[in-house]
Order: C-alpha cells, then structure tokens, then sequence
C-alpha cells in the first residue's frame, strides 16, 4: 500500500519533471529541426514533424555571411570582457569582503544602480565617446563596454562569494607571515574558484547575449553573433528555415558551452551568492 | 600577447577597401552574392560587406553620417532619406560618365534623388503599388477583376473570396506598425479617398472625414476578410501568405512580381493576376514611389573607388549579369528603361511594362485633394515623419486589432502628430 | 545606511592605524572598479544631462541652442509616459513572479530523484543561454504565428480558434517570452539552493509528521529567502531596460500597449534622433531606476547581510 503511493507519487514526478523540461525546451528544439527543413516544409501548415532533412538552409546561411568572423568576434570580446571584469573586480571584491569600510555597502549597492540605466537614453553621447576615442567598431571597445556593464554584477557575485571564505583562514595565513598577495593568491583564491569560475561563466554567457551595444557599436570589423542574426530576421520574403539555421549557429557555441559547464556553475553558486 | 594581438587586427583598417551598408533584401543579397565579379574586374577594390536588418541599418547609417564617423563608404538608404540628407550636405553628388547612361533611369526616379537637378544616389530597384489576386479563386467565384479596381469593388470581391474553413483570407494588406509598413499602404489609400498628412502651414489633418472613410474601410475589410495576425503582417508576412495560398487579394509594392510569380519562390506562380493599384472616391494624388538608392557619404575617405561600384551595381551590365546568373525575372525592377524595353524580361515578367507606367504615374509630388506643403507619395519628405509615421502606425494598428475605434484613433493621431510638429519646430 | 558591525573606532592608537591602513588598502584595491564605474556612468551622465537641456536632432541641424526644460516638459507630459510606467512595471513584476514563483516549485521538483534527472536539468535551463532576439524570433515566428505557428497548429488540431497572441495580448505575451528567457535562471540559482538545505531539518520535519506543504513553508522556502533575493536583484537589473525583445515582437504594440519605458523613449525621440528628447528620457529613466533601485536594493542588502 505504501510502496504503491510511492511508486505512484515517483512516476507523477518523473512525468511532470519530463513534461515541463520538454515543455521548456522545445521551442530550442523545434528551431534546430526547422533549420534542417526547406522553406516550403518550414512554411507548411499544420507543421510538418516529419520530413526531409536538407542542408541547404544552412548552406545558404555560410553563403551569405561568414560565420566564422562574426562567430571568433563574439568568442574573443566576451572572454576578453569576462577576463578584464574578473581582474578589476576580485581585488574589489576581496577588499570589500576583508577591508568594509563605513561606505562598503553604499559603494555595492551604487554599483548595482548603475547598471539599471536603459541603454537608448544614452547612445548617442556613448555613440560620440567611442568616436572620439577611435573604438567604433573595434573589438576593444565593445569590451570595454562589456566589462563596465557587468562590473557590478561581478563585484557583488564576488563579494557574496568571498565573505564565505572563513577570516580565520585568512589569518592563519597572515600569522605565517604571508604578505597580502600571498594571502590572495595562495589561500583566497583556491578557495573561492569555483565561486570565481561561476561568476565568469555568468558574465560570459551575459557578454555573448548583449544585444543593444552590439548592434550599434559594431558594423563589420568587430560585429559579433549578435549582429549576424540582425541580417536574416525580417528579410525580404519569409525564411523560417534560413532564419532557424542562422539562430541555431548564433546560440550553439554558447549552449553547447553552457551544458558542458552546467556542473561547474552550480557548484560555484552553492559555494557562495545562493548558500 | 595573442590577445592583444587580436585586437589590434580587430581595430585596423585594410586601405582600399570598401565598407558597404546594406539591407537583406532578396536584391541586395544577390548584389552581394554577384560582387565577386566586380572585385575581379577591380583587383584593387576590396568589399566590405555589412548587412542589416532595415530598421537596425536605417539606424545605424543614420547615426554615422549624422554624427561624421565615417564608418561606412556607400550606404543603401531610401529616396525619404536621400533629398533630406543631400540638404544637409551629408552625400556626395554623383555626375555618373557618359558610358553610365543617367537618361535611362526612369525620370520620376531619378527626380526623387535629386535636389537642384543635382544627383545624390543612384537607384538599385524602385517600387510602386498594385493589387495581386489569384486567377483561379475569382475564376471559381465567377469574378472578374477590372482593370482599374476601386476599393468598393475589392471589398466585394474579397468577401467573395474569403473561406477561413481553409485559410483562405480575401484580402491580405499590411497591418505591421511602421512608417514604412502600415503607413506606406495607409497612407497611399488615404491619399486616394482625399485625405492628407499636413495641409498648409504643416497643419495636421488627420481628423477628417476622409482619413475617417479611408480607415473605416481598412479596419472593416481586414476584420471581413483579412488573415488572423494582421497587425504582425508586414511586406514579408503579406508576401509568405500570398506564395503560399493564403491570399486572394494583396495590394502592395510593386517588387512582390518578381518574386510572385519565380517558379522557385511562389506555390501560386500560375496563378497570379494583377491590375492596377484600387481607387477611392477622390480617385487621384499620388499612389507610391519608392526606390533603394546607392549613396556616398560626403566624408567617405575612398569616394572614388565607392563611385566605380555603385555605377557598377546600378548598371545595365549589372541587370544583364543578374539576368544571367538568376534569370530575367530576377533583375532589379524600376530604375531603368531598358530594363523594360528589352524583351527578354517583358517575357519573363509579364507585369512589366504595367509596373513601369505605375512607377511613371505614382507622382510622388502630386496634388492631394487639399493643397500640401510636402513632397512624398506614400511618405511625409521631412526628419520627424519616422517618428510621426511610426507612432500613428501604432494607432492604426491598435484599431485593426480592436482595442481602439477609428474615431478614437484619429484624435489620438492628430493629438499626437500636433506634439511632435510643434517639438521639432514645424508648428508653433 | 546603517553601520557595518566591523568597523573598529578609528583613534590615535596603533589600532586605530591600523584600521586606518586597512582602510587606505581597501580603498586602494576598490579604486579600479570604483573609478570605472564612475567614468562609465559620470561622464555620460553629464552629457546626458547636458544633451537633455538642449535642441539637439541628429538629423536636423537647424534645430539648436537652449531647450530649457522642453524635453522634459514633452515626455513628462505624453499622454503615453504613464503607460509606459505601467508597463515597465507589469513587464518586471510578471517576470519576477513568473520566475521566483514557478522556479521556486520547480526547484522543489527537480530536486527530486526521478530518471534522468541530469538531462532533464540541462533542458530546463537551457533557455537562458539563448539571446533575446533569437528568442523574440523563435516565438513570434515559430511558436506564436497565428498560422504557421506550432501552437496555433495544437490549437487548430483539436478544433479551437488560434489565437494572435501578439496583437490580442501583447504585455501578456511579452511577459510570457521574457518568462521563459529567466525562469530558467531562477531555477538553477534555486536548486543550487536547495542542494544545500540540510537533509537532516528535512529529515526531522519528516519525523515530526509534517507533510510536504508544511515542509515546504516552514523548511525549504526559508532556507531560499536569500537565494530569492539573488534572482530578484539580478533580473530586475536585466528587466527594467528590456529592449529587444519589444523590437522584435510588438514594435510595443499594438497602439503602445506594450510599450515601456525603455521603447518609449526610443520610439518618441531616439526613432527621430531626437538626442534632446532621448537624453531627457534617459535622464528621467536614472531617476526611475534610482527609485527603484533605493527600495529594492535596500530589502535586498538587509536580506542578504545576515
């Protein structure tokens, strides 16, 4: 009788936790099977579950445009974002977590506030300093854009991450005579790195993403995957299997890299921000 | 070190070559496809290429020649951009060679891009407007289309026509908010029932009873006999519609045939009539210009090379290489006589020589029903219309998707249009 | 704001150097991030703030000189400017309620054993890693289209009418794409969570005979207060400038039914490069922010201290 509800309650679960997965999921997947078909089976109704497979759309989409620029261009801006924002923010962090002073939290929480200023109202003054300065349509300057807008979120990751770090370790280390530097390179950091690995992934996944900057900034030399999608939404006539095809390219790299590192950043979050 | 490396390969500019802005329309993407036959002409000439979606590229062009970045050496904008621009001293005037041909560009065409008989683009296609219809429903309806429809008449027909058991909609007409989507259409009609954008003294009239008749007749045909969606339904979503079969009636751009009737593109390709753009009770003023145009920025650094290129793109050897690499129905419509002198694409397009007279009559600085301070057919010539345009799109729209009366509408629009003409300085 | 606990007194006494030191380092190693920001949000500020004084059209250069508080005057006084406000806020709170609520029961759920469970994680959280406008796309046109979409296809397939969602509920529809986006998110800062609630509190509830409601309520939702805050704070940063998504699907319509503040401004100013308008509007739209951001960030920062 027990075993029965159990059996039972377990079958519920793995339906629903199934259904809802699938649920969430399929849009991505019925993306990735529209690319495979021809407009015509794109365009078909009801939509057709089963047919031909065809490389053509994405054919068509290598033929157009070329992937690899638009797809190293997003690759090499927002590793390099993530990376700079990570060196500008731990010791950032660390002194707000070992060092508060009476301003620590005002300064957090001012940083935060900074990243809630919609991007339209201030394009065109941005738009003029990155001609000044020569950083149209330059890698560097959409990572120099990239790492300012995630700064906040970085640092206050960081911070909750670090104040988990016991102090007492800290100064057990100081004890041996270990210098600042020693102390943060050889006891902080090995402790809080699976903390510093998630709060990279997060910036890197919210880099890649990054669409109004992107769009504006860029127009050949530096345009990342997010400009390579703004050339097949809306074309003349209506693609739905060569859209499918370019949205699958724009988002696989980033996708496949979030599954593979799934593990990773939740490890990182148990560590610290959500405990 | 490879890093930085990279960046500064990212941030380097390679001498002679040309960045190029343009639109992912079906023509541009051709153009792109066929440069590598200019580049091997011109070994010397680099291509950049940087395709957008319209909206992200009208943008981003507009800011860089606005702000004199210099980022791109030829931009693909339309003839509402080209007169605007030239007066601010943005373009480059153009004085094409004798081997170019200017005469052969379709003198109305070539009067939009110009201001004091000085050239500033060069077209690549150029559309006007005109209703398609499937033969084979009106066949089965027992319907014959006019030459010269009225828009009593397409209401008619349309109702006829409409079968919603299998997705079959009478009438498919742009609902996508937009001063470029709805508006374009809107506007056009609106024109033909008397109403217009501004009277003299740019004072809005678009609380008139001829705007009123014109939308009330919008609204209840595309509530009768219109596909679900309509407000999402631009030229793209129109044009996926009719190839499919949704469509019995379409009135758009003129650029649709070529498309329409390609074997390749279209399930519908033997079975599409067409005739002439419908007229309501004021019956005349301007239907529909409109052309993308190639231009060079005033502060293009290889102004040069950047001629060589358009006068190649919009060429007549460039109509005969599409000819040959997509087939004459494929060639860029609308810019050049020759074009439709030549037999070949009178075959291969049997609208043709149609589409050239409605492009020779969309009269663009024609008499509305009032007189009017402004140039444009299916447009408003001057900087604020995006923003006007686009913000009445909206009401439009709110009233095809039932959460406004046109009544309501119009006051709101005419509310909103008197706003912005007093804030950009037309109306004190 | 209240004190931070441990802030020693600051005195003439080797201590009191000491905390002085510690102070000069701390503000030594914050300086980089601290001077960035401030460039990065000072100096367009000011220029912002400049620009929305002034008659400034990009494509209008007769237009110039002295604006006074025109531009304000024109966007506080728009009929639509409210709306906008409205919306921002349906578009923020429906998403975070969306994504704590479900995420909360979905956390709960994926913690459960069940086979596959790891596959099954991955899918879930899947929609995170793909860009707004993809995810725009994806459902305007693949999903949602009222003819060619899969859903209206299920619809029709068991003989009810599609619905055009876009144009008949618009902010709803939105909140709906945005959902999917960011429950994800929540989620996964969720379950981490949960992993690390401690199975012996569970355990000992269990043994007390309270059922998995009451569990539920007096165990795990506590234990996720903090982990809530988190994905409040996140996403409301993301949620309050959503821009992409809008362009894509409704152009923020129909009329300016799904129109926030962020499309207003660039829908009334930035559409005519207005940058007089748009720099009033961005200016209006930091003071809309700071509103909220004094609010929320204060519950959260209490939250998240202890």
């Amino acid at each position: 009788m027990a075993r029965t509800s159990t059996r039972l309650r377990h079958a519920a679960i793995t339906v629903l936790a199934w259904g809802i997965a699938l649920w969430m999921f399929f849009p991505i997947l019925w993306m990735f099977l529209t690319g495979f078909k021809s407009e015509p089976d794109a365009l078909s109704t009801p939509p057709h579950f089963l047919f031909h497979p065809t490389l053509s759309s994405y054919q068509d989409v290598f033929a157009r445009e070329n992937y690899w620029h638009f797809a190293t261009n997003s690759v090499v801006i927002s590793v390099m974002a993530t990376l700079v924002a990570l060196l500008v923010s731990i010791p950032a962090a660390y002194a707000m977590a070992f060092l508060p002073g009476p301003r620590t939290r005002m300064t957090l929480l001012w940083m935060l506030s900074t990243r809630m200023l919609p991007s339209v109202g201030v394009l065109v003054p941005i738009y003029l300093l990155a001609r000044a300065t020569g950083l149209l349509d330059s890698r560097t300057g959409l990572i120099v854009i990239y790492m300012l807008t995630n700064l906040p979120i970085t640092v206050w990751m960081l911070y909750t991450f670090f104040r988990e770090v016991p102090v007492a370790i800290l100064e057990a280390g100081r004890m041996d005579g270990a210098t600042r530097w020693q102390e943060v390179t050889q006891v902080l950091m090995p402790l809080a790195l699976p903390g510093i690995a998630s709060t990279g992934l997060l910036s890197l996944i919210l880099c890649w993403n990054e669409t109004f900057w992107s769009l504006n900034l860029t127009s050949s030399i530096a345009a990342p995957l997010t400009t390579f999608i703004a050339s097949f939404s809306s074309p003349e006539g209506l693609f739905f299997a060569k859209l499918s095809a370019a949205s699958t390219l724009a988002v696989a790299p980033i996708m496949v890299f979030g599954w593979v590192s799934q593990k990773q950043l939740v490890r990182g979050l148990t560590f610290g921000a959500v405990k | 070190m490879t890093a930085a490396g990279m960046l500064l390969a990212g941030g380097a500019q390679a001498g002679g070559t040309l960045t190029i802005a343009t639109v992912n329309n079906g023509d541009m993407i051709i153009m792109k496809q066929l440069s590598g036959e200019f580049e091997k002409a011109h070994p010397d000439i680099h291509l950049n290429w940087v395709t957008l979606e319209e909206n992200v590229l009208r943008q981003r062009v507009t800011t860089d020649i606005a702000t004199h970045a210099g980022q791109f050496d030829i931009l693909t904008i339309g003839n509402y951009e080209v007169p605007i621009w030239a007066r601010q001293g943005w373009l480059a005037e153009l004085k094409p060679g004798p081997d170019y041909d200017v005469n052969d560009i379709v003198p109305s065409v070539r009067a939009g891009l110009s201001v004091d008989s000085r050239l500033y683009a060069l077209p690549f296609y150029a559309e006007s407007v005109m209703t398609y219809y499937r033969t084979d429903l009106f066949q089965k309806a027992g319907l014959t289309m006019p030459q010269h429809p009225t828009y009593d008449q397409i209401r008619t027909y349309a109702d006829r026509i409409t079968d919603r058991d299998s997705q079959t909609y009478g009438l498919c007409l742009r609902g996508k908010p937009g001063w470029g989507e709805n508006m374009a259409y809107v506007t056009s009609l609106v024109n033909t029932f008397g109403g217009q954008w501004f009277g003299e003294g740019w004072k809005p009239m678009l609380d008139t009873p001829e705007w009123k008749a014109a939308l009330q007749w919008y609204v209840s045909a595309m509530k009768a006999d219109g596909p679900p969606g309509a407000t999402s339904n631009g030229f793209n979503e129109n044009l996926a519609l009719f190839a499919s079969g949704h469509c019995g009636i379409w009135v758009d751009s003129t650029v649709a045939g070529g498309l329409l009737f390609d074997p390749r593109q279209s399930h519908v390709a033997d079975r599409v009539g067409f005739s002439a753009a419908p007229t309501g009770p004021y019956g005349k003023g301007p239907t529909w210009l409109w052309s993308w145009n190639l231009a060079i920025p005033a502060s293009s650094r290889h102004a040069d090379d950047a001629r060589i290129f358009i006068e190649w793109a919009t060429s007549r050897t460039y109509v005969q290489l599409v000819a040959q690499h997509e087939g004459w129905v494929a060639v860029p419509a609308g810019t050049r006589v020759s074009t439709y002198d030549n037999p070949d694409y009178q075959k291969a397009a049997p609208f043709a020589t149609f589409v050239h007279s409605a492009i020779d009559n969309a009269d663009p600085n024609g008499q509305t029903k009032q007189p009017r301070s402004y140039g444009g057919a299916q447009f408003v010539g001057i900087a604020p219309f995006q923003a006007i345009g686009t913000q009445v799109g909206q009401t439009v729209a709110a009233t095809l998707s039932g959460q406004m009366t046109v009544e309501q509408a119009l006051g709101a629009a005419q509310a909103s249009v008197s706003r912005t003409m007093r804030q950009s300085g037309y109306l004190h | 704001m209240d004190k931070v606990a441990v802030h020693p007194p600051v005195m003439d006494n080797p201590a009191g150097r000491a905390a002085r030191g510690r102070h000069l380092q701390g503000f030594v190693l914050q300086s980089p991030a601290i001077m960035l920001l401030l460039l990065w949000s000072v100096v367009p500020l000011l220029m912002t703030l400049w620009y929305s004084l002034r008659n400034y059209n990009l494509v209008d250069p007769t237009q110039q000189g002295f604006a006074g508080i025109n531009n304000y005057w024109y966007l506080l006084t728009d009929p639509d400017f409210m709306t906008s406000l409205e919306n921002t806020a349906i578009l923020v709170g429906g998403v975070l309620a969306i994504s704590v609520g479900l995420g909360t029961l979905l956390a709960v759920l994926y913690n459960e054993a069940f086979a596959g469970r790891g596959i099954a994680r991955v899918l879930v959280i899947s929609p995170f890693f793909i860009m707004p406008t993809v995810a725009a796309l994806l459902w305007k046109n693949l999903m949602l289209h009222p003819i060619y979409g899969v859903y209206s296809a299920m619809m029709r397939a068991v003989g009810l009418t599609p619905i055009d969602w876009l144009s008949r509920y618009p902010l709803a529809t939105l909140v709906m794409i945005v959902a999917w986006e960011w429950l994800p998110f929540a989620v996964l800062i969720l379950l981490t969570a949960i992993q690390s609630l401690d199975m012996e509190q569970k355990e000992a509830a269990r043994m007390d005979g309270a059922g998995m409601v009451a569990q539920f309520i007096n165990i795990t939702l506590p234990h996720l207060s903090r982990a809530i805050t988190v994905v409040i704070m996140i996403e409301t940063i993301f949620l309050l400038t959503i821009f992409a998504e809008i362009s894509v699907t409704t152009a923020g319509g129909p009329g300016v039914a799904s129109t926030n503040l962020a499309f207003l401004i660039y829908s009334r100013a930035l559409l005519q490069f207005d940058v007089g308008g748009a720099s009033a509007g961005g200016v209006v739209a930091i003071v809309v922010a700071n509103i909220v951001a004094a609010f929320l960030l204060r519950a959260v920062a209490r939250n998240l201290e202890t």
